[in-house]
């Protein structure tokens, strides 16, 4: 378990790590990458109980479950990192005969991912069907998941969360990656999540928040969350995020959900991202 | 030969689903089944009594479901799902692309009232595209047995078997013909009558049909060879062919469009192989309608005269192709 500053170092080189994937192919998502490496880092170095080698049906282990898979730089960044796969193989990234594809996928056979990801909407369902499994077999281990916001756009989405709460499961942490953003510009004018924390809260779920871009809330909050399982009702953390955090220019609105810096807009990235434990 | 495939009794398909899956339940405790509100309709009760705790209502919401499936495959279970055909596969292609097929997930989809023969609910419910959508997912396996008992028989059969798995079977009270210890192999056609003029080849409700049609054929002097193709991906290359190198001529038959269906992939091996005259009793590009299940099947050109038809026409052509090879 890796403390603080340990964890900082490592969200900064995940960081770098992102928007080097994303320029060498010229192509992929940065911004909810970069919102979400906080998150991402606490989970996997200070949270999550994994296995290696890594095997499928995650007996004894909590699982992950990424369902806005467009965000893989990040995950793949931090399952390298993690030890899944060298983190030699970020440099694949997008290319072809790579196992570390646009959206995430088990086909190739890359550690680390148990369903295939991309389409929106449906990582919520698996991840239920894999607590039940758990619960089935008595394995005391959690669920995590994070989904984004724009994604709650999507009707499967609520039939996941209605289930959830319905079958009691109390073995589920969903993270929900609010920084607001979503391709076709701010969630507020493509369509309107209304009251979010009523929404879930009335579906008969947990509700927490935290800032996703503050490692020390992430954890306290992750923690938190944590405590409060096995209650016989589902968790949701509204983590609010900052699409692009890191890199100043990638700030700005929804511009870098999808789109790659130029040689020029990556040097100006990593000035500001300090090589902490070591370039892939 | 037919006389090997007596009539033994009336009873739906889904029927054998229902009872196969309790069975499948008793002999590998890793089989759970999941169910979008029609329990009674895919006779999924005796599984539920007899194994509560491995049974997943999950209401109306079938993407959910599909979804929930592929989770419960991960936690290494062998998920069985229930619904309706059109809600187990056009309803939820894309949950089951992404979360199933791509993923390589074991979970068996389990559909029921496929086809005209759902009857009086009409063409919302009548999927006749099932088969294709299902057959193009690359790895999917794709099964559409023929009565109680070979429904029952691949309803054991398929948990045995890792891979995604598409179960197609139906909704009313039809023929019982074959044996009910038969074991059932994914992939194996069966040969269940020897002919020399005509190759028929048939699925599903379809296969009695064929027969019927195969009697009233050899009565005016047709010698038909009747293939009962469960298993429509992957298909029996090698019992067709076979077949088809002797008869020089093939009729398929099937409840379902013509595009995309059995005939459809028969076509395609032919066209391959060994080039050869075909018709095709199926749904000819039309959505159904409301009715009785047999005058459904007569209105849209899916009965043993209409095989008896088709194989009339394609013995026409397998002469001309022969003047001209002559």
């Amino acid at each position: 378990m890796a403390d603080i500053q340990d964890l900082k170092k490592i969200s900064t080189q995940v960081r770098r790590d992102i928007v080097r994937m994303v320029h060498q192919c010229q192509s992929g998502h940065p911004g909810g990458s970069l919102g979400c490496t906080d998150f991402m880092v606490a989970l996997y170095f200070h949270f999550l109980h994994y296995k290696l080698p890594f095997q499928m049906e995650g007996h004894g282990e909590d699982m992950f479950f990424l369902s806005n898979g467009h965000i893989s730089p990040v995950w793949y960044s931090v399952l390298a990192r993690s030890g899944f796969f060298p983190t030699s193989e970020l440099a694949t990234f997008r290319r072809i005969n790579t196992r570390l594809q646009g959206h995430p996928t088990t086909h190739e056979g890359l550690p680390g991912i148990r369903v295939a990801s991309g389409s929106l909407g449906q990582g919520l369902s698996v991840a239920i069907g894999a607590a039940l499994a758990k619960r089935l077999d008595g394995d005391q281990n959690m669920i995590y998941v994070l989904t984004g916001d724009g994604e709650l756009e999507e009707g499967q989405v609520w039939e996941a969360i209605m289930s959830a709460a319905h079958y009691k499961l109390d073995n589920i942490i969903v993270t929900v990656d609010w920084n607001g953003q979503q391709i076709d510009g701010p969630t507020s004018e493509v369509m309107s999540l209304g009251d979010l924390e009523a929404k879930w809260k009335s579906f008969g779920w947990k509700v927490l928040h935290m800032n996703g871009n503050v490692i020390e809330d992430v954890i306290s909050t992750l923690q938190q969350a944590k405590e409060q399982t096995g209650k016989k009702q589902p968790i949701v953390i509204l983590m609010k995020s900052v699409m692009g955090y890191g890199v100043d220019f990638m700030m700005e609105g929804h511009h870098w959900h999808g789109i790659a810096p130029n040689d020029e807009q990556l040097i100006r990235a990593l000035t500001q991202l300090e090589e902490t434990v070591g370039d892939y | 030969m037919l006389t090997d495939f007596p009539i033994t009794g009336k009873k739906a398909t889904r029927d054998g689903f229902g009872d196969g899956l309790l069975m499948a339940g008793q002999q590998n405790k890793n089989v759970v089944a999941l169910c979008a509100d029609l329990l009674g309709s895919l006779k999924m009760n005796a599984f539920v009594k007899a194994f509560p705790e491995r049974f997943v209502q999950v209401g109306i919401a079938e993407a959910n479901m599909m979804g929930i499936a592929a989770g419960l495959a991960i936690g290494g279970k062998i998920p069985y799902t229930g619904t309706f055909a059109n809600f187990s596969t056009g309803r939820v292609y894309d949950q089951i692309r992404q979360s199933i097929a791509y993923s390589h997930k074991n979970v068996k989809i389990c559909a029921s009232h496929a086809g005209l023969t759902l009857g009086e609910d009409g063409a919302t419910h009548q999927i006749l595209e099932d088969i294709g959508l299902m057959k193009m997912l690359p790895g999917m396996t794709v099964i559409n047995p023929c009565d109680y008992n070979q429904t029952k028989a691949a309803t054991i059969a398929i948990a045995e078997h890792y891979g995604p798995v598409y179960l197609r079977f139906g909704r009313p009270s039809w023929p019982i013909f074959m044996p009910e210890n038969l074991p059932f192999e994914i992939g194996k056609g069966i040969l269940m009558n020897e002919g020399s003029d005509v190759t028929i080849i048939a699925t599903g409700h379809l296969v009695a049909y064929a027969m019927e049609a195969v009697k009233k054929l050899n009565e005016e002097g047709i010698s038909a060879e009747l293939i009962n193709i469960h298993t429509i991906k992957p298909l029996d290359e090698e019992i067709i062919l076979d077949s088809v190198s002797k008869t020089k001529c093939v009729v398929t038959a099937e409840e379902h469009q013509r595009n995309g269906g059995l005939g459809d992939s028969v076509a395609q091996l032919l066209s391959r192989k060994m080039p050869t005259a075909q018709e095709y009793v199926a749904v000819n590009d039309s959505f159904g309608e409301s009715g009785v299940p047999e005058l459904l099947l007569a209105k849209y050109g899916l009965t043993p005269e209409n095989i008896i038809a088709s194989v009339q026409e394609v013995l026409k052509r397998k002469e001309m192709v022969s003047s001209f090879s002559s």
